[in-house]
């Protein structure tokens, strides 16, 4: 393990936990001065809305590992399919994931 | 402000329910799709802990202490790269500032009187994406003074079974079919957007949606780093401002 401190788990500890938990922390703490129908927090929602969303589609056009051995096309493909069947399936969450798992590795068994 | 939401019923088990029973009940109703997925991508994140040649105990360390995949990603990346210690600090930094909106939002629907304010940051430990989506579903139907034991009974069933599947899938990394990994990490990108879409509450969430996905991967390209906390702040702002200009067109 590389990095410049000398023991792993204080690395860990500063990179990781460090790094996290102070958010969680500020959210506790912010929380209290918060109303659950504010205005600060519909805001606050679609921020950490439109976050994951471009860490989805970061994952899907700029994987890392083995997801980025997978032809681009198969990618984006899968995650249609998945988008699709999810609302062809009125809304069912696992036959949205079933399907585009399944069109990953159909995709990946056609390459 | 009238909100879009609709209620939905108090489940039957909660009437006359005593904060143990609701402590069970949260262990009982732990296991659902989303835990199976969340499960699954812990085994994903051990798999790829190994890769990186970090041991099996500092994989489930980073699992207990970070509990929020995109960061452990990162931070497993970072550590690949031989990165320095500020530059790691700074990239899952990064990736876990959106903990503070889910924290701020999450924790007035488990707010009681009986709850010490210092327990709430314990409580806060656990909060990332799914569980934020699974308790903005399961909290907000329950007795107030419900809800801190069946999100702890809840937390702890899942803050364990992800421990152990770090460390399943640190155990099993390499002897799995490299479709099979790619699809492993391909959970995490379906489920985030999907459980987003089922737990989107108006137009302006919805938006963000969008908005997100078309500028996480140009801003990638542009700044690199900042990317994602540039979508949301402009995106997510972006689609508040047009839900705000919807609703005052409506009166």
């Amino acid at each position: 393990m590389t990095g410049d401190a000398s023991n792993p788990y204080l690395f860990l500890l500063i990179a990781g936990f460090c790094a996290t938990a102070p958010w969680r922390v500020l959210g506790v703490m912010l929380s209290k001065s918060i109303d659950v129908e504010s205005e600060v927090l519909r805001w606050v929602r679609a921020v950490s809305t439109a976050l994951i969303a471009g860490l989805v589609a970061r994952l899907v056009f700029f994987p890392a590992g083995a997801l980025a051995d997978v032809p681009l096309l198969v990618r984006a493909g899968a995650f249609a399919v998945a988008l699709i069947v999810y609302f062809a399936a009125k809304r069912n969450l696992s036959a949205g994931i079933l399907a585009g798992e399944a069109a990953l590795l159909a995709g990946l068994a056609l390459t | 402000m009238a909100s879009e939401t609709t209620a939905p019923p108090r489940p039957g088990w909660t009437e006359g329910a005593t904060r143990g029973e609701a402590f069970r009940r949260g262990i009982l109703e732990a296991p659902s799709v989303s835990f199976i997925v969340i499960v699954t991508m812990f085994v994903g994140f051990g798999a790829l802990a190994r890769d990186v040649g970090l041991g099996i105990v500092q994989a489930v360390f980073i699992s207990a202490t970070v509990f929020a995949l995109p960061g452990q990603v990162v931070l497993a990346d970072q550590i690949a790269h031989g990165a320095a210690l500020a530059a790691a600090f700074l990239a899952v930094t990064l990736t876990a500032i959106r903990l503070l909106p889910l924290t701020a939002s999450l924790l007035p629907h488990l707010r009681d009187r009986r709850t010490p304010h210092w327990q709430e940051y314990f409580l806060s430990h656990i909060i990332a994406v799914t569980v934020w989506i699974e308790s903005m579903r399961r909290l907000p139907p329950l007795p107030a003074e419900l809800r801190v034991p069946y999100y702890t009974g809840f937390g702890a069933t899942l803050f364990t079974a992800n421990l152990a599947a770090t460390a399943l899938g640190f155990a099993i990394a390499g002897q799995v079919p490299p479709a099979l990994a790619a699809a492993l990490i391909f959970l995490t990108p379906v489920y985030f957007f999907l459980s987003l879409i089922a737990t989107s509450q108006n137009f302006g969430d919805r938006l963000a949606l969008a908005f997100g996905f078309v500028m996480g991967p140009a801003l990638y390209l542009i700044v690199p780093g900042l990317d994602l906390v540039l979508t949301g702040l402009v995106g997510g702002t972006a689609a508040y401002g047009a839900l705000r200009l919807k609703e005052a067109g409506k009166k």
